[in-house]
């Protein structure tokens, strides 16, 4: 069955699982155990059985704490990694097994921002070259005027004088560099963004600026975004929509405002309550056991359950699938699907 | 008395031919248990606050003028022997990245046995012992193991934990802590800064803490400083700080947050960036970014006055909380 292109969702992950081989070559996968020599793979499950919609017009916001997945499902989508298993649709059409050479339209439609701007822009490139190669790559046909009052255009648009074309990225402080890494996503007209933490580097004040300029370009260019984030205020700010990962599963994908008024996965309580508030006097933070473990060796129940305190034998055995819940939102966890969670 | 007390504290660095004002006349104190936030952004000079109170300032830093009265006793005229006998002993410091702080080398234990064997005549065991106390306060499982695994070994919370026992070793009276969580996930931040309020509590420990985040300030202090470009720009209690910021940048700082706007409404954004501080303007450092400006703040600079609850440094206050007071009749 094809979905009719214009109706579906523009991105879909369905079941999608990411495995990162720790032991690669043959000699390390070599190991004594219990007096024998045995061979053994080990692999960090960096995602798994993720599936996520986004539709035209979205913020979905993923948050999660680190290690979780969030930045490997973002690659996963931007075809910057290939998955293990399941399947990622754009626009209708399957693209996590399409070849380089076939993705390259897809990248025209499809751009990404990431944390560091200091990383992300050639520091040996000003910034018209910066912002002209990827015109010039994804519109072989245009001249160099089209491609000049291309840059010309998008750097306006954030609020960076064109003028200021002819300098390079060490010239320019964090906020204004990340603006020329938005610019030059915008330069290709794209319909979809992906952004890794686009302003954790950044200065408070320097971030509301970056996110005005974020939703300023959502409205004008009607753009999706999925926006990778660890911070809540953010994501409450942002986000119509909100996938909690955790261990590289979803726990909770809910609205923004269903989750933040009525969070029903005792992680993401758990993460809600850890936020600081300006004004709260008396913090009510749930206190997590212990920490993470580690995503080698995936626990076999619900990836949580270490942790949680509402955790029975059939949480550490068997893991939760996602269920839709009265106000539409998905929760994987058995306790709330059995209604155990008494406050 | 206060436990610490800064008069005019100056910093320079110095540049090839030039020197560069890093901070700029500040003062403040602390009293026996007090916990104070310094907050601003990146480059406002809170973390050249932290060294030199713990005079650990090096080339091309220098302390230019003022004092650091410490217990009533100058620290930047101390010599360095005896500085060293007070620091990591009557204060200590946590820094942002507990993988850089430890030494990677050495177990928990020879870093922990290593600093109380510097200030106290102890045998190892004894100082072993102090350490397992300090590691279980701090809620590390199994302390007796920790002490003989490397800092690689542990996570970055366990780790930052760590540091915290370290700290807390020689019982000191004063803790500076350098953005202790900016490098750890919300619920381990969380985690921690309960566990720094509750030791810093039932201690009596004086608490300078230094973080760029509104949020964590307001739940962890009694007082804070505001500091843009070198200065201190609002002083007061924390609580009267967040609810009525006097300050046109504290107000723009905690306004710009999300929490504070409607979701998916334009932020109130504060326009430009912080100077560098080889270019701080004449007359107020915020001038050029203010939306209240007027001549003479670009030429005179602003005297710290007492307005409504707090300390602050800025021409227009007064003015400012008329126009304000006008806007929304109580």
């Amino acid at each position: 069955m094809k979905d009719i292109v214009d109706d579906g969702p523009l991105l879909d992950l369905r079941q999608v699982k990411k495995r990162f081989d720790l032991d690669q070559g043959f000699l390390e996968t070599i190991k004594w155990r219990k007096g024998r020599v045995i061979r053994e793979r080990r692999s960090v499950h960096a995602v798994n059985n993720v599936s996520l919609k986004v539709d035209r017009g979205e913020a979905l916001c993923v948050v999660g704490e680190s290690g979780c997945g969030k930045s490997t499902v973002a690659r996963l989508i931007a075809g910057l990694l290939k998955p293990n298993a399941g399947e990622i649709h754009y626009a209708g059409e399957r693209i996590d097994d399409m070849s380089r050479r076939a993705l390259i339209p897809l990248r025209k439609k499809m751009q990404m921002i990431f944390q560091n701007p200091y990383a992300s822009l050639n520091s040996r490139m000003n910034i018209q070259q910066a912002l002209e190669e990827p015109v010039r790559y994804h519109n072989p046909g245009y001249s160099r005027a089209e491609i000049r009052d291309k840059v010309a255009e998008v750097m306006t648009s954030v609020g960076v004088d064109p003028s200021w074309s002819a300098r390079y990225p060490h010239e320019f402080s964090g906020g204004q560099r990340q603006r020329i890494a938005i610019a030059r996503a915008l330069t290709v007209d794209p319909e979809f963004i992906i952004a890794d933490e686009p302003i954790s580097a950044l200065d408070v004040s320097i971030q509301a600026q970056v996110l005005n300029l974020m939703l300023e370009a959502k409205d004008q260019r009607g753009l999706t975004y999925l926006f990778i984030t660890h911070d809540l205020s953010v994501v409450q700010h942002f986000g119509t929509r909100v996938a909690v990962l955790y261990l590289g599963s979803v726990c909770e994908l809910a609205d923004t405002a269903t989750l933040f008024e009525n969070p029903k996965h005792p992680y993401t309580r758990a993460l809600l309550s850890a936020v600081p508030q300006l004004k709260d006097d008396k913090p009510n933070h749930i206190r997590l056991k212990g920490e993470i473990p580690t995503p080698i060796n995936l626990p076999q129940g619900c990836p949580f359950a270490s942790r949680c305190a509402y955790a029975n034998d059939r949480c550490r055995m068997e893991q939760p699938r996602p269920v839709q819940q009265p106000d539409g939102s998905m929760v994987a966890c058995h306790a709330v699907e059995e209604n155990r969670m008494v406050d | 008395m206060s436990l610490l007390s800064v008069r005019d504290l100056t910093v320079k660095f110095a540049m090839r031919d030039h020197t560069v004002t890093a901070l700029d006349n500040i003062s403040f104190d602390l009293a026996k248990g007090e916990r104070l936030g310094i907050v601003g952004e990146s480059g406002a000079g809170k973390s050249i606050t932290g060294f030199s109170l713990m005079n650990l300032l090096s080339r091309p830093g220098f302390i230019d003028a003022g004092k650091i009265l410490f217990r009533g006793e100058d620290i930047v005229k101390m010599p360095q022997s005896r500085m060293r006998g007070i620091r990591g002993n009557r204060m200590a410091m946590i820094f942002q990245d507990p993988m850089v702080t430890l030494n990677p080398v050495l177990t928990i234990g020879q870093q922990m046995v290593e600093t109380l064997m510097a200030h106290r005549t102890l045998s190892k065991a004894e100082a072993e012992q102090i350490a397992i106390v300090k590691l279980r306060e701090v809620y590390i499982p199994s302390p007796e193991e920790r002490l003989a695994q490397y800092p690689h070994e542990l996570s970055g919370g366990m780790r930052q934990r760590i540091i915290i026992a370290i700290a807390l070793l020689l019982d000191p009276e004063l803790i500076i802590a350098d953005e202790p969580t900016t490098a750890l996930d919300v619920t381990i931040q969380a985690d921690i800064m309960e566990l720094l309020l509750e030791l810093c509590q039932s201690n009596k420990v004086g608490l300078i803490l230094i973080t760029h985040d509104l949020g964590v300030v307001s739940q962890m202090t009694e007082r804070t400083l505001v500091m843009y470009a070198g200065k201190i720009i609002e002083a007061g209690r924390t609580r009267e700080i967040i609810n009525d910021p006097q300050h046109p940048y504290t107000q723009g700082l905690i306004n710009a947050l999300p929490q504070q706007t409607k979701p998916g409404m334009r932020l109130k954004q504060i326009p430009g960036n912080m100077p560098s501080l080889t270019a701080i303007p004449p007359g107020c450092p915020f001038s050029p970014r203010c939306e209240y400006v007027r001549d003479h703040c670009r030429t005179t600079r602003p005297e710290t006055v007492q307005y409504a609850h707090v300390e602050v440094a800025c021409h227009e206050v007064s003015r400012l909380h008329q126009e304000n007071t006008e806007e929304q009749p109580a």
